[in-house]
């Protein structure tokens, strides 16, 4: 288990290198002078030379890439062109709002899709499959972001239950912070909860019949018991599997939705990064996300080494 | 028994691409209006108030811009989808032939493609080139390669392993040949049934792109760009924010049933 615990974070190391270097050098092959960028037309050339050179962007590419990455390792981003702060500063701010976010979208997802797709598998072929069916369906192809819209009109327009959007702050306490996360991580979840309800369905009907779930049914255990005990469990690996293979999806469903809520996430950072010409945070910022992918599915990988001993026997 | 009860859904999604698809090719030839023609007399009317889905904020004919937004939705999709099924194809078929260490550094860079959302590549291709459909057809595009690449590798590898292939290698055909003639035709259903799966993922990235502002420029009707433009009259004109995203879920939900249909018909592993 060590050693291959050892080679994974070995090879997570070097993914993550090559990430890093992939993102700066296609930020520095892009057309285009990130000085000139950030400072628009009609930036002296004084100003832009001195630009130039805080940025470093007179040294060669390796020197400006080993800078950037010997920065990222001491927890120095660099500063933020447009808010002249650090950027990492900036990161941990805004990532306050979009941990939550994604974690409450990925608990929603999960609370809804297991016992819809184990309840699906368990009437197979019956009416609520059918519905479990159309449910995932229609989920996978709404928009996060129009759902999100849907909420708003809903909720906020129509019945003023809740806040249209933006973010009172932790400060505020924690119900004001959880109230106006909830729609916005109900528009998230919704898109990853017809995925993950399928899988669940597919994963259960698998396993429903293996003879384990066979022997706890011969033993006398009631049929719930057997496909909850029993079945639910083993059927779980596909399911976080798909989660952490989403997880992609939910970081570009998250940069859409905090911009449809107003929340001051590290997506709109990200966005407002964009239209603010800011190349550091948003070089930062794409990093930051792909390594949370990257690691991601790591952790799935390796959750699965602890949950399957077979794999472990393969990995060896 | 399992393939005739999903029928339906193949003939579903067949039925809503095709109705997709001829839309979006009358928009070029008809639309009810003008699609980008501003009515300010006419702004934010109800749906059958004025044209059939109403007008926005400029008074331009909702129905209009769908269409057009239906023919720029797809048509960026399609090249998109393209730009990745041709490329991530041709890498998954050359290291199915050479495999080794090439195989390796593929996977892992298909990895490293994976992790970069199409959002996030849109917006650091767009700080530098711009905003647009070329950049959202790479972005997306680009996007899309792993999942070929990753998909003709293993379909290849398994038709590899055929007794018609070996036979092949044995006669002393080259693999570059063998991979045309026999790799190639042998995956291409699996191939199909994908581009029709992602066309799908692709219509709702792109749809977020536009909604972001990162896809096709104004005054050029995107389902997107309408959501956005919708949020600012969420109370007075709730409608603007309905039609566009239906004609979003309906268009995806359409391929996706098409794709799985397809994928039901075409797949000789359902057919034991």
């Amino acid at each position: 288990m060590i050693s291959i615990l050892i080679r994974r974070t070995l090879s997570l190391a070097i993914t993550l290198l090559v990430v890093s270097l992939l993102i700066f050098t296609v930020m520095d092959l892009l057309p285009g002078d990130p000085a000139a960028i950030m400072l628009g037309t009609s930036a002296s050339p004084e100003t832009l030379a001195a630009l130039q050179k805080q940025l470093g962007l007179d040294q060669p590419l390796p020197v400006r890439y080993l800078a950037w990455l010997a920065g990222v390792f001491r927890g120095d981003l660099g500063q933020s062109y447009t808010y002249g702060v650090p950027v990492a500063g900036l990161i941990g701010e805004r990532l306050a709002v979009t941990l939550p976010l994604a974690l409450i979208a990925i608990f929603l997802s999960v609370t809804i899709a297991i016992p819809l797709g184990v309840q699906a598998a368990r009437k197979h072929n019956g009416v609520f499959d059918f519905a479990a069916g159309l449910f995932s369906y229609v989920s996978i192809a709404v928009p996060a972001f129009w759902v999100g819209l849907l909420l708003i009109i809903l909720f906020s327009t129509m019945l003023g239950w809740m806040p249209a959007g933006g973010f009172p702050g932790w400060d505020a306490g924690l119900l004001a912070g959880l109230k106006a996360l909830l729609l916005p991580a109900v528009a998230l979840a919704l898109p990853q909860a017809g995925v993950l309800t399928r899988v669940a369905r597919a994963a259960v009907l698998e396993v429903m019949n293996e003879d384990f779930v066979r022997t706890a049914r011969a033993k006398g255990l009631s049929e719930g018991v057997a496909i909850w005990r029993h079945a639910v469990p083993n059927a779980l690996v596909p399911v976080f599997t798909m989660l952490g293979l989403q997880f992609t999806f939910l970081i570009a469903g998250a940069v859409l939705v905090e911009n449809v809520f107003n929340l001051p996430g590290l997506g709109r950072l990200a966005y407002q990064a964009l239209s603010q010409r800011d190349i550091i945070v948003m070089q930062d910022v794409v990093l930051f996300f792909s390594a949370l992918v990257i690691l991601m599915n790591f952790l799935v990988d390796l959750a699965y080494l602890v949950v399957d001993p077979r794999l472990r026997a393969n990995a060896q | 028994m399992r393939k005739t009860l999903r029928r339906p859904v193949l003939l579903i999604g067949f039925v809503i691409t095709l109705a997709l698809f001829a839309v979006a090719l009358l928009s070029l030839v008809w639309t009810p209006f003008p699609p980008t023609k501003m009515n300010i007399v006419h702004k934010l009317k109800a749906p059958l108030d004025f044209g059939l889905l109403g007008t926005d904020q400029f008074g331009r004919d909702v129905a209009s811009m769908l269409m057009v937004g239906a023919w720029n939705s797809l048509s960026t999709s399609i090249l998109a989808v393209l730009l990745g099924a041709s490329v991530g194809t041709a890498v998954g078929v050359v290291v199915a032939m050479r495999r080794g260490w090439l195989e390796l550094v593929v996977m892992r860079g298909c990895d490293i493609i994976f992790a970069v959302p199409p959002i996030l590549s849109a917006m650091m291709l767009g700080a530098f080139i711009g905003s647009g459909r070329f950049t959202a057809i790479i972005a997306i595009g680009v996007f899309m390669v792993p999942v070929f690449a990753r998909l003709s590798l293993g379909a290849a590898l398994q038709v590899w392993t055929r007794d018609y292939v070996t036979a092949a290698v044995s006669m002393g055909r080259p693999k570059a040949k063998i991979t045309l003639v026999h790799v190639l035709p042998n995956i291409s259903n699996q191939i199909i049934v994908q581009i029709t799966i992602q066309l799908g993922l692709a219509i709702l990235t792109e749809a977020g792109l536009s909604f972001l502002g990162l896809g096709m420029p104004p005054p050029t009707p995107t389902w997107g760009r309408m959501l956005a433009d919708a949020q600012t009259f969420l109370g007075q004109a709730p409608w603007l924010a309905l039609m566009p995203g239906l004609a979003i879920a309906l268009a995806v939900l359409g391929l996706n049933m098409l794709g799985d249909g397809l994928r039901d018909l075409l797949d000789p592993r359902d057919n034991s």
